[in-house]
């Protein structure tokens, strides 16, 4: 069984309709990233995943149970956790109140504080330091910990490489293959096409709300996703009159 | 005046505790409870009751009325702050200044106008004093107080670094959409935090009624008190609350000594000065609090 389904999903802010009718499964141990253009549904999509959107229609299942009207605190002790865009890290408290805070679900398994510090060395000597106060590196880092403490199945991302410098980054990346080759299952937003690609075992391009493109991260082109981003793809479908 | 002073700091323990749950309530929910004197008095009458009709000991009575206190602050979160503050941060200040009225005028109904004391029930602890060094003559209920105000400032400080309800608690505080993101129950830590709060304003109330006597419209005063210490003390803040506290009996005491009237508006006046120099050091006329308020 997939470890998280996805059916005909529905999400409106107010009268916009952010995410319209999304269907997509991910099996247990998968890296699915999910790219398109602003506003293309992404986020909102990962959002309403984790429980912080109610959908308008369709269902999320995990494992087969439907998820539809679980809270989002109550998804996190089922074991799907969300690195938020922008981080949204509690800045009035320390990197390690603020890692503690993952555990609050009490899911068991082998995350710790000082796992979470081993994996991002960077933190060690900022521990006890108010998040508000950190690097934009320090600050992804201390929210990606955060998540991995409630010792996910299923790991959402969003956008972790905004507004970092690229060698940050590529430090952010490197953990997240320790992670990926550990067998957990990520479903990761990202804007650099390449980074996607790379790291991911499928891809899903958005459009308006809607699935454009998806395929093998190595069997589709960059050319091939470039068109669904942009919506150039619908042209080239249909028959296009001289 | 190092009897007065003294004097001032000990009655400032006091100040401290009827601000407690008030400074607590706006720190972790945001929300300003104008119905806070109202339920201190509540709380004071449910003791009276106690005492005088079934001789419970009003420190043995706490010990029923605290767990009803707090039963009453998760009611009140979960029935009436918590759909009030979804109509934005100006309704629940209005919800609340309606529950008091409702609060007083039910205490009137029922225990008439006659003005209530616990001192009758708790012996010789009302009027009896210590002998400091230099003939200074201190209650000890003032001092029972003070310490009161100590470990329930210090403890509730403890409770919110230390424990993971706390960090639950605080978070929520911060952000209630991301604290639902990493597992935490933001209704319940609300719910939670609401009959803390109400239990330190049961414990205000058992002081308000053995320090001195109270009648069904006794509330708005403590509050007036409570609200200004916590604002001297810098909202939100616990041992800033107890500070506040201090520096609020301080100046009344003093007042007091100037002049026989100055007591309240020695209290009043170091209240202004206080909001007026924190909101221009802070570079905010009275028109940057306003759009502060807004945005927030």
């Amino acid at each position: 069984m997939s470890l998280l389904s996805v059916e005909n999903l529905v999400v409106r802010h107010g009268l916009l309709q952010a995410v319209r009718g999304v269907s997509f499964t991910i099996e247990r141990g998968e890296t699915l990233a999910l790219v398109g253009a602003n506003g293309a549904g992404k986020t909102t999509l990962l959002r309403a995943i984790a429980g912080a959107h109610q959908p308008a229609a369709g269902r999320v299942l995990l494992d087969g149970a439907d998820l539809t009207s679980v809270p989002s605190h109550r998804r996190v002790g089922m074991g799907v956790a969300l690195v938020p865009e922008g981080r949204r890290l509690f800045v009035q408290m320390t990197v390690e109140e603020n890692l503690l805070l993952g555990r609050t679900a009490g899911r068991p398994g082998d995350w710790s504080v000082d796992k979470v510090l081993d994996m991002f060395p960077n933190l060690k000597p900022r521990r006890h330091a108010k998040t508000g106060h950190l690097s934009g590196g320090e600050q992804q880092a201390t929210a990606i910990g955060r998540a991995l403490m409630s010792n996910p199945e299923l790991l959402l991302l969003d956008e972790v490489s905004l507004g970092l410098s690229p060698l940050i980054v590529d430090r952010v990346y490197a953990a997240l293959q320790g992670l990926i080759a550990s067998g957990t299952t990520i479903i990761l937003v990202e804007q650099d096409l390449n980074r996607a690609l790379a790291v991911s075992g499928r891809v899903i391009c958005m459009l308006e709300g809607r699935v454009a493109l998806e395929g093998a991260s190595k069997e589709v082109s960059r050319d091939e996703v470039t068109k669904a981003y942009f919506g150039l793809h619908r042209k080239s479908t249909g028959s296009v009159p001289a | 005046m190092s009897n007065q002073i003294i004097q001032g700091i000990l009655l400032g323990g006091y100040y401290a505790l009827i601000a407690c749950g008030l400074s607590f309530m706006f720190s972790v929910m945001r929300i300003i409870n104008l119905a806070h004197g109202s339920l201190a008095v509540l709380a004071a009458y449910a003791l009276w009751l106690l005492a005088s009709r079934f001789h419970v000991s009003p420190f043995v009575g706490l010990l029923i009325v605290l767990p009803l206190m707090a039963a009453i602050g998760w009611a009140l979160q979960r029935f009436l702050l918590e759909r009030s503050a979804r109509g934005g941060a100006l309704l629940p200040i209005l919800t609340t200044f309606g529950l008091a009225i409702v609060i007083d005028n039910l205490l009137f109904e029922q225990f008439g106008a006659d003005t209530r004391s616990l001192a009758p029930y708790i012996g010789s602890l009302s009027y009896d004093s210590w002998e400091w060094p230099g003939s200074i003559y201190v209650g000890k209920l003032a001092v029972v107080m003070f310490a009161t105000a100590i470990v329930l400032l210090g403890g509730l400080q403890l409770f919110l670094t230390h424990t993971r309800l706390g960090r639950s608690i605080r978070a929520t505080s911060e952000d209630p959409d991301t604290a639902g993101l990493v597992g935490v129950d933001a209704r319940r830590a609300n719910a939670i935090a609401a009959a803390i709060a109400m239990v330190t304003v049961g414990l205000a109330g058992a002081f308000l009624g053995m320090r001195a006597t109270f009648d069904p419209y006794a509330g708005a005063p403590q509050l007036l008190f409570a609200f200004e210490a916590a604002v001297i003390g810098g909202a939100g803040s616990l041992w800033g609350t107890l500070i506040g506290g201090i520096v609020l009996a301080l100046a009344q005491t003093l007042g007091a000594q100037v002049h026989p009237q100055g007591f309240l508006i020695g209290g009043h006046a170091v209240f202004l000065v206080v909001l007026f120099v924190r909101l221009s050091a802070s570079g905010l006329g009275p028109r940057g609090l306003l759009r502060l308020g807004k945005t927030s």
